[in-house]
């Protein structure tokens, strides 16, 4: 299992995701750091990214846009805001327009990045902060088979008798 | 929508909202953003008023809501607040895990 947690704040809008991977901190800090890696696993089969900047200093911006079933585009901006090599990555994710020019009005997210050894392993901790719902609701849209899985999910989980909220 | 306050009937309609391609694939799309009736019936080899019935098959199982703008009828997905928020972070863990599985592959080709 490459996840091993993960912890969401409804009411903050924020999710942590605390993965491990079978290699050390500057290889895995490479698949960041490396737009070609990269985009090789940002996006979803369906929703591929392609990043055409990627000024990987702290101020730098990166740009990258996402191609969905049809075609369609759309575009997204990272402002790194921190970037201490191989153990942190601190950035801010957009929403952009046809030009890579930012759209305020749909929301940012702030993600912090953290890599540290385990062993022979690496553990990634990923925080990431949206500034509204609407902004994760966004970047949802890019994935909706993943929504629709989630969906049956839940009615799984009715049936286990769990409890959802 | 209260998960764990589900009465049987309700979730009887929940099962037999979701037991069509159909309404599955209307879930998705008003998920990501709204949509008018007529908007939804363009996706679908149907006439409008069966894709009227489905959203109201869906009305009724609480997920999705309808509402009349002019003449269109816009169809959305039912969530209020915090209910809404939990239901995307689910959705954007999926996200995640996903992501971190394409992560292993790339590590492991070395």
């Amino acid at each position: 299992m490459t996840v091993i947690s993960s912890q969401k704040n409804a009411e903050t809008l924020s999710f942590t995701v605390v993965a491990e991977f079978d290699a050390g901190v500057e290889r895995v800090w490479q698949v960041w750091e490396d737009p070609r890696q990269l985009e090789r696993w940002w996006g979803p089969p369906t929703w591929p990214a392609t990043f055409d900047g990627h000024d990987f200093v702290s101020g730098g911006k990166a740009s990258y846009y996402m191609t969905g079933p049809e075609g369609e585009k759309s575009r997204g901006w990272w402002r790194f805001t921190a970037i201490e090599a191989p153990h942190r990555l601190e950035f801010d994710d957009g929403f952009a327009d046809e030009n890579g020019d930012p759209i305020p009005a749909m929301g940012t997210s702030h993600a912090v990045m953290r890599l540290e050894p385990v062993g022979n392993r690496t553990r990634m901790t990923m925080v990431s902060t949206f500034d509204s719902a609407d902004a994760l609701e966004k970047v949802l849209a890019m994935g909706m088979e993943e929504g629709m899985k989630q969906a049956l999910g839940q009615i799984d989980a009715i049936l286990a008798g769990s409890n959802v909220r | 929508m209260v998960v764990d306050q589900l009465r049987d009937a309700d979730i009887d309609r929940l099962f037999q909202a979701f037991a069509d391609a159909t309404r599955r694939d209307i879930v998705t799309r008003v998920t990501a953003g709204e949509y008018s009736v007529s908007g939804l019936a363009e996706h679908y080899a149907m006439s409008f008023a069966a894709v009227q019935k489905h959203v109201a098959v869906l009305e009724r199982a609480s997920l999705v809501t309808k509402e009349k703008r002019g003449r269109e009828q816009i169809v959305r997905a039912h969530h209020d607040g915090l209910q809404r928020a939990r239901r995307l972070l689910d959705e954007y863990e999926t996200i995640w895990r996903q992501r971190a599985d394409r992560i292993a592959d790339i590590l492991a080709e070395g």
